[in-house]
């Protein structure tokens, strides 16, 4: 079985993010750059069943030379081969085109990735990679089992699970709890030095949209602390709910 | 093996910082590193915080199958094997990567404690020293946690003077029957194997490796300690503890040379780990200062906290810097000899032993900064710092044995001036040579205008330093001879002095490269290291005069202050201005800026 999983490089959530000075983007000086996480679900999950059924699993990344980070990281995880689409693309449609364009004809059984990367939180890349290409696709997935040419994917709904059964190839993405990612091994970390990242031209067709505008959230105003008895107290709030905020 | 950090291949002799104008030896700063070995540091981050960090507070109830599971867990992923010679299993890294994994394991204190009395007193005994047959029966097992290990040393009567052990091994028939008790053992309460001090026949001190079921061992209750309540610590009782023959580890006679030898890394290591730990004081006691208000403003806005929090960075930087230069050397040494070279412990054991001096440094250095650096982390969380609610409790208590075990500091101090003075004895390092020009620079010291670069100013400082300290030690050999070595506070003088040297000398040569190749915190650098030479420079001037009253008076005195005052012509510069500088740049970044991996 051949495994495609798809790997995004996010900042860390605790980087303190600032927009850059073009307005539209963030500024990367001082970024810490991570695997988005619910990439890390679908590598694992790659992992084990590459342990379980003997599959080669090949990891993919769009986007800059720093991306080289993530795919090492997965190399070392216990990826097989990895592969860097070289693009400047942020537009969701462009990425998964590229993605897809890039994959068509490769022979995957199952292309895995998150249900979305962190940050940018489309969730669109993966559905679209499964459009683009005409495969099934389940998304959101917190259990999966690979049969003979077929895959059961369990899902959390409102109030209960949602099981999907489809025909491979197809897409999965992956949500928290699909699995407990491993931690890299030193001997791991050794072995990816020794593996190549294939460099490929990933330029894709220009996206639908374009991010415009990136703006911090306003900074939080001073609370206000009320006094007096806790009779004064509650009508002080009262009026002020009433009268500013006007909530009612 | 991950041999190609390598800085150098010239080998640089311990102890010749002092003697050496700075700049001239090759020092490897942590901007070095390669990405390499960054990688291990991360996979270490990622274990300490996913698994260990978590589990803070039962790790520090004692509950021991947690620490075994961590510890088994990190032997797992490699953690365990980083030393360990590849041909038994190991990684066979290289020192700098141990010193990444290192400072991301000290994070937490009682677990950082199991793990390098697991990793380093307790595995490499085996590995220096070790028969052939003793590395592959133990070594594998070590590597990948299926065995752990333990270091017994210190006995109720004997800790610093450890050869005085009253342990005794008798060799009765094919076997070794040992009798006595060693105290403070570190992992006792589940330690698989321990490398065991004895005397033979009650007059030979010796090495043994004993496992947990060999017959007549017992371990003693739980220690109740100050800190590190996590760790394991109990007596190793052994009561006709018969051993098979071939467990004496090393030669009869001989084992000063392994409880040393693996002292001086432990040293090391112990010093090195502290600044770790010191990274995790800053991160929270940064995060506290800007989140608590006082007179509507946040704490980290008055000036007598920002101070506080410039010195801890500061601290940290100068202790990287330190660390990262010793490692450096210990490595370059180490590279000269291969495993599969048949008297290859020896070697290697040699090579590490050459800088013992700065091993003693960094232990003593690092300890006493973290217990700075923890002390005013409770004092800059105020009451609430002397809460257990809160985590500057903790480290303070978790941090004072560290200025005790691996050698007490006072007995480091004495072995880095002590170790100085032998070696100069032995005309192994030309320090009558530097005394003599010093004497003779007296009428013409050095000038500031004679340094160049963009630390000049501070590289003069430091070379000043050097000859203020080599007077007044000089004074002190002249003066008592042969009793100087008796003479503790004198020697803890010298001590001081020179480990105020390396450590500004280390920061300058650090500080100037990342102005000269553009760093991103080339800026904060130099202000770290501006802020560390104003005031060490001042301390060593300080130890320079008062040595010189221990040892003479009168026109003597006047004589020898006056040779000092020729080496002084350095000003210090606004040191509040640099810490309010330093500061701003901590808030705004919200952590400790100059990040290694």
């Amino acid at each position: 079985m051949k495994i495609l999983v798809a790997l995004k490089q996010v900042p860390d959530t605790e980087t303190r993010i600032k927009v850059a000075a073009d307005g539209k983007s963030i500024d990367p000086a001082d970024v810490k750059w991570i695997t988005s996480p619910y990439d890390e679900y679908a590598l694992e999950e790659a992992i084990r069943l590459k342990e379980s059924k003997a599959a080669e699993v090949t990891v993919v990344s769009l986007g800059s030379d720093s991306a080289k980070d993530v795919l090492r990281n997965a190399l070392a995880l216990g990826a097989d081969n990895a592969v860097l689409l070289k693009s400047e693309a942020s537009d969701p449609l462009a990425i998964a085109s590229a993605l897809a364009a890039w994959a068509k004809g490769k022979g995957f059984d199952l292309i895995l990735a998150g249900n979305k990367g962190i940050g940018g939180d489309n969730a669109s890349v993966g559905p679209m990679i499964a459009e683009l290409l005409d495969i099934a696709q389940a998304n959101v997935v917190v259990k999966l089992e690979i049969g003979d040419g077929t895959f059961r994917a369990e899902r959390e709904i409102e109030g209960g699970t949602e099981v999907i059964e489809g025909k491979l190839p197809a897409v999965i993405t992956a949500q928290k709890g699909l699995n407990e990612p491993r931690y890299a091994s030193l001997k791991g970390i050794m072995g990816a030095k020794k593996k190549t990242i294939e460099e490929v031209d990933g330029a894709a067709p220009s996206g639908s949209t374009s991010v415009v505008g990136m703006v911090m959230p306003p900074a939080r105003p001073e609370g206000r602390k009320l006094d007096g008895e806790p009779a004064q107290q509650a009508a002080a709030l009262l009026s002020a709910l009433k009268d500013e905020a006007k909530i009612f | 093996m991950a041999a190609e950090n390598a800085s150098t291949t010239e080998i640089v002799q311990g102890g010749s910082f002092l003697l050496t104008p700075i700049g001239q030896l090759p020092q490897f700063t942590p901007e070095d590193l390669s990405d390499d070995s960054k990688e291990f540091g991360r996979a270490a981050r990622d274990f300490i915080e996913g698994e260990v960090l978590p589990r803070d507070e039962a790790i520090d109830k004692l509950d021991l199958p947690l620490t075994i599971e961590l510890l088994r867990k990190a032997g797992e992923i490699g953690l365990l094997s980083i030393e360990i010679p590849e041909a038994y299993e190991g990684l066979e890294l290289d020192k700098k990567s141990s010193l990444l994994v290192l400072e991301e394991m000290s994070k937490q204190g009682s677990f950082s404690v199991s793990y390098g009395a697991c990793t380093g007193i307790g595995t490499l005994p085996i590995v220096y020293f070790g028969t052939e047959a003793q590395k592959k029966n133990y070594l594998p097992k070590l590597a990948a946690g299926e065995l752990l290990a333990a270091y017994a040393l210190t006995e109720a009567g004997s800790g610093s003077d450890a050869m005085g052990a009253k342990t005794t091994a008798v060799l009765d028939g094919d076997s070794w029957v040992l009798n006595g008790t060693k105290m403070w053992i570190t992992n006792a309460g589940f330690a698989d194997i321990f490398c065991t001090f004895a005397k033979v026949d009650g007059q030979h001190f010796s090495c043994f490796i004993i496992e947990k079921d060999d017959p007549g061992l017992s371990t003693g209750s739980e220690e109740h300690k100050l800190g590190i309540k996590g760790s394991s610590t109990r007596t190793l009782i052994l009561e006709n503890c018969r051993i098979p023959k071939d467990r004496l580890l090393g030669e009869i006679g001989k084992g000063h040379k392994i409880a040393f030898g693996i002292l001086n890394i432990g040293r090391f290591k112990l010093g090195a780990g502290c600044i770790g730990g010191a990274k995790r004081v800053i991160e929270y006691t940064l995060k506290y200062t800007s989140e608590r208000h006082q007179f509507n403003k946040p704490l980290n806005s008055f000036g007598l906290i920002q101070q506080k929090l410039a010195d801890m960075a500061t601290k940290i930087f100068v202790g990287e810097a330190i660390n990262w230069r010793t490692i450096g050397y210990i490595d370059d040494a180490l590279s000269q000899s291969s495993w599969s070279d048949p008297d290859a412990g020896a070697k290697k054991m040699q090579a590490i032993d050459e800088f013992s001096i700065e091993a003693s440094i960094v232990k003593v250095w690092g300890s006493e900064a973290l217990s700075w650096i923890a002390d005013e982390s409770v004092q800059c969380f105020g009451g609430y710092g002397f809460s257990a609610e809160y985590p500057p409790e903790k480290v303070y208590r978790d941090c004072r044995i560290n200025r005790i075990f691996e050698g007490t500091n006072e007995i480091n101090r004495l072995l880095i001036a002590g170790t100085l003075l032998k070696r100069a004895m032995k005309g192994e390092l030309p320090m009558m040579q530097f005394g003599q020009q010093v004497a003779k620079e007296i009428s013409n010291p050095p000038k500031a205008a004679a340094f160049t670069g963009p630390v000049a100013r501070l590289k003069h400082g430091v070379e000043l330093s050097k000859r203020q300290c080599m007077l007044a030690s000089g004074l002190a050999v002249q003066v008592l001879g042969q009793k100087l070595v008796d003479n503790q506070e004198v020697m803890a003088r010298m001590s001081n002095m020179m480990m105020e040297i390396y450590a500004m000398e280390s920061a300058v040569v650090r500080a100037e490269r990342m102005l000269e190749s553009g760093h991103r915190w080339a800026e904060i650098a130099r202000d770290f290291t501006e802020l560390y030479v104003n005031e060490a420079w001042h301390r060593v001037h300080g130890d320079a005069r008062m040595l010189c009253a221990d040892v003479t008076d009168g026109e003597g005195l006047r004589h020898a202050l006056a040779g000092i005052k020729a080496f002084a012509e350095f000003h210090p510069t606004s040191c509040a201005r640099l810490r309010g500088r330093i500061a701003s740049q901590l808030i705004q970044k919200g952590g400790y800026p100059v990040e290694i991996i």
